[in-house]
């Protein structure tokens, strides 16, 4: 049976890519005991796909493997084993069972993803950025150039920016400020990451963008259940059997 | 989300591979500082992923964790472009798991491993803002310990830039440790200095303090004296062991590292110490006397390591693991217990060729990949007896034959060139047997179970005499006349018949001349090192950051003449700047290995018979029967113990482990 794992991986953690960050997990899966399918061949490897990678230096909220195991194991279970050995940082928060067919991967169901963005300290742009983003936002069309491994490409990213809004920070304890919330999208097809978005409303209003201004934390990912005129966006975890 | 860090974000984002400054491994572990008495930092000064394959530090990393009164945390050497922004924006070192400055601890211990590692130790005290020298240093609280698992290696380092008030732990770090710990929290607790703390230190068993020894030399350079200027001081220093290896701490919550480090799995330490007595080899001499674990013990400490990490590859360790009695046992169960049914990968390190290892082998490796590797380390019968590797040229063909027919194609063969009485026929005899081992293949292999040629791969390092051997007294030569060795087993390669089947690396040469001075200098050589680290020398056994040129001005300017240390002829009379060292061998025993080196003349393993080398005074080990009778009363008497010893001459090795591909 197939398990869709989510988990959050915040703080310290943030340093680790994605490629520590799976041979990490691997090894949790062992120290848990969850009896994880093996591949055939001559290098046996365990059976597990991610669904979107998590660049170094951003946090999230929400991260999604989805794992074959031959022994079954309720979700709570699964969960409460990995969380039994856990770094500071990552913390286990659901598991259910997904169907199995190829577009079941959590990597084929990928549409959209969602990022709270802050400031960095003495990174914040002067006071009246917000109006100048509003009316950025308002265009029809943001051309971007999109590079590639080999290729450069015009785009319009306005159509895959589903969501920005810039609030006061709340839910961020004792730090004030601004944060950026963005909804894009994200997977195989169309995939547009927040720095993106924030770089060419930088180049476009004439502000400075480097790469560490912001703290980056994604919040969701989501899956399209809808049309392409008419998304519906569910979290990856709501996909489950 | 509430952590700590010594680096702001914008830095580690910045720098390659930030995970080596995090300290946030599973295992790693957090105390409260409110809650200890002493603050320990334990350092391996090389870069992260080097020092976190170190057994011996995550050994005693769990020892001292187990004392609640003790945090013990780790420390390893910024890489260079860390290290350039610590310098520049004056960022001190600190410690891993608490990111505390390493100047906020009680002990910094560090472990010396290896010569080249010696101005990565000026960076740590250095960064950490820890004075260099001894006498700029009274302010500070933290005393320097070597980790001292194998500080006996080299006691050279002691006098690396003379940072002599500090102590050093000669032995196995699971000894005496608590002793020293205890003292130190008892000082304390009195008011007492850290001279004063560092004298009583001293007269613990295996701590060496350098400040309270004096030297002097005689007209030649060479030394006169070396002795305590103080009462109360030992006169030697004895180095420490465990004697009873099922006792003894091991690792039960190993630390797991997220990015991958050189020894990416748990490591199995199976027995310490080494029955051979290979006379160039160190830690075959001071690791004696052999002491093994039971299987009970390794088949216990393999379920935790595993269970307790996850890793998915288990490695044994140890000097010489095919002389471990219950080799077959503990393979045949790791392979049942683990291998099959839970895709753990089982690495082999050496093992002898034999029905056994290549079973083994072939159960847990791709044949077709992997390569078997033979350590003769000389070409010809007599240089194999100079140095005690006393295998036969006959064994070495009839284990490459027996492989060649078990699938396997691929042979690396390691020798060493410059070692005593070598003479141009000895490396020559290098590119003829691997021309034998290629004519093996195919008048064994016949044509149409080939798959195209067979792959022999010689490759020679060039010998450095070290301190505690047989071989302490031999002379080195001009890196010019080691190019030129090597150019003659080159020449004799390209002539063979086989030449296409043949591939020839060797070492670096100049790198081998500073080895050697490292490893047998004295006080003298410490101002060399600073000159050489203060010009820039950092990282020097990473091939891309070594200069020889600059360590040729460090000895310039500290008026050091290589040729004294490396290519003086020693007499056997002369005082060794580490004789103050009491290694368990005695300094009468190797110099009658030396003798028989010049004969020619191979001695019997430990299991074959005593030969009265000292070690037994540990009263543990191989040295003893089952009764606690001592074996030396049979020095000289051949009769095998204990272990039945199936072939008392060493044999081929071959190296399962990382060879793939």
């Amino acid at each position: 049976m197939r398990m869709r794992i989510r988990y959050s991986k915040q703080g310290l953690m943030k340093f680790i890519g994605h490629l520590d960050m799976m041979r990490y997990f691997q090894k949790a899966c062992r120290r848990a005991g969850i009896d994880v399918t093996y591949t055939e061949g001559m290098s046996p490897h365990m059976s597990m796909s991610y669904a979107f990678p998590l660049g170094v230096g951003m946090t999230s909220d929400s991260e999604y493997v989805d794992v074959d195991i031959n022994t079954p194991m309720t979700g709570e279970e699964i969960v409460e084993r990995l969380n039994l050995s856990v770094p500071e940082g990552i913390r286990f928060l659901d598991a259910c069972e997904i169907g199995i067919t190829k577009a079941d991967k959590g990597m084929n169901q990928v549409a959209r993803a969602d990022y709270t963005l802050r400031f960095r300290e003495g990174c914040e742009w002067d006071p009246d950025w917000k109006s100048a983003f509003y009316s950025f936002l308002e265009q029809d069309e943001i051309l971007v150039i999109k590079k590639g491994k080999k290729t450069e490409k015009e785009v319009n990213i306005r159509p895959l920016i589903y969501k920005a809004e810039v609030t006061a920070m709340e839910d961020a304890g004792d730090a004030e400020g601004d944060v950026i919330r963005l909804g894009l999208a994200a997977g195989n097809e169309n995939n547009i990451r927040p720095e993106l978005v924030m770089q060419a409303f930088a180049d476009a209003a004439g502000r400075t963008f480097t790469q560490f201004m912001f703290h980056i934390n994604r919040d969701e990912v989501y899956a399209d259940r809808g049309s392409a005129d008419a998304h519906e966006f569910v979290p990856l975890i709501d996909m489950c059997l | 989300m509430n952590y700590k860090l010594a680096l702001p974000e914008e830095i580690l984002l910045s720098v390659s591979k930030p995970e080596r400054y995090l300290g946030n491994e599973v295992n790693a572990v957090r105390k409260d500082p409110g809650e200890v008495e002493i603050r320990f930092a334990m350092c391996f000064p090389d870069v992260y992923e080097i020092g976190m394959s170190h057994l011996g530090i995550q050994i005693l990393y769990e020892m001292f964790n187990r004392r609640p009164d003790v945090w013990c945390e780790r420390v390893y050497s910024p890489w260079v472009d860390l290290d350039k922004i610590m310098r520049e924006k004056k960022i001190p070192l600190f410690a891993l798991e608490s990111q505390d400055p390493v100047l906020a601890m009680d002990f910094l211990g560090i472990t010396l491993q290896y010569e080249l590692c010696y101005t990565n130790i000026l960076q740590i005290l250095d960064l950490s803002g820890i004075p260099l020298l001894a006498e700029d240093r009274l302010h500070i609280r933290s005393v320097t310990p070597g980790d001292g698992r194998d500080m006996k290696h080299d006691p050279a380092p002691e006098d690396a830039a003379e940072c002599r008030e500090r102590g050093d732990y000669i032995g196995e770090g699971e000894t005496v440790y608590d002793q020293l710990l205890d003292l130190y929290k008892e000082c304390r607790k009195n008011g007492e200095t850290r001279r004063e703390f560092l004298k009583k230190a001293a007269a613990v068993p295996g701590i060496y303090c350098p400040m309270f020894y004096d030297v002097s030399y005689n007209e030649d350079g060479t030394l006169r004296s070396f002795e305590p200027s103080q009462e109360g001081i030992p006169a030697r220093v004895r180095k420490q062991v465990v004697t009873d290896m099922d006792d003894a701490p091991y690792i039960t919550k190993p630390l797991v590292p997220f990015m991958q480090i050189t020894q990416d799995r748990v490591v199995l330490e199976v027995q310490r110490g080494c029955i051979r007595g290979c006379r160039f080899c160190q830690a075959g001499m001071i690791y004696r006397p052999t002491r093994t674990k039971s299987l009970e013990t390794l088949k216990k400490q393999a379920s935790t390591l595993l269970e307790q990490s996850g890793q998915d590859e288990i490695s044994l360790s140890s000097l010489s693991t095919s002389d471990y009695p219950e080799l077959p046992g503990l393979v045949n169960y790791l392979i049942e217990q683990y291998g099959r049914p839970k895709n753990i990968n089982i690495s082999l390190p050496s093992l002898r060729i034999d029905a056994f290892s290549l079973d083994v082998m072939s159960k847990v490796q791709d044949i077709k990949k992997s390569s078997l590797t033979f350590a003769p380390e000389g070409g010809s019968q007599r240089m194999r007896n100079v140095i005690n590797k006393g295998l036969t040229e006959e064994d070495i063909l009839r284990g490459a034959a027996d492989a060649f027919r078990g699938g396997w194609s691929k042979v690396k063969l390691y020798f060493m060139l410059g070692q005593p009485t070598e003479m141009e026929e000895d490396r020559r005899a290098i590119a003829q047997l691997a021309e034998k081992i290629a004519e093996t293949y195919y008048d064994t292999v016949p044509k149409e179970k080939r798959i195209g040629k067979c792959s022999i791969t010689i490759s020679t390092s060039f010998f450095v005499p070290k301190p505690f051997t047989p071989f302490q007294w031999a002379t080195m030569f001009d890196p010019e006349e080691y190019l030129e060795f090597a150019h003659t087993v080159n020449q004799e390669v390209k002539s063979s018949l086989n030449h296409k089947s043949i591939r020839y690396n060797w070492h670096e040469a100049y790198v081998t001349v500073l080895e050697g001075l490292l490893a047998r200098g004295d006080r003298r050589i410490a101002r060399t090192i600073e000159a050489a680290y203060r010009a820039g020398s950092l990282f020097d056994a990473w091939t891309e950051h070594w200069d020889w040129e600059r360590w040729v001005r460090a000895m310039e300017d500290t008026g050091i003449e290589i040729d004294f240390y490396t290519k003086r002829r020693r007499t056997e009379e002369e005082l060794f700047p580490w004789d103050f060292i009491d290694a368990g061998v005695s300094k009468k025993y190797l110099l009658s290995e030396w003798h028989k080196a010049m004969r020619a003349e191979i001695t019997p393993n430990c299991h074959v018979q005593c030969n009265a080398c000292g070690a037994a005074k540990y009263h543990g080990g191989v040295c003893f029967n089952e009764t606690g009778e001592s074996l030396q009363t049979r020095a000289g008497t051949q009769l095998p113990y204990i272990y039945p010893a199936p072939d008392c001459n060493p044999v081929p090795g071959i190296h399962a482990a990382a060879t793939s591909s």
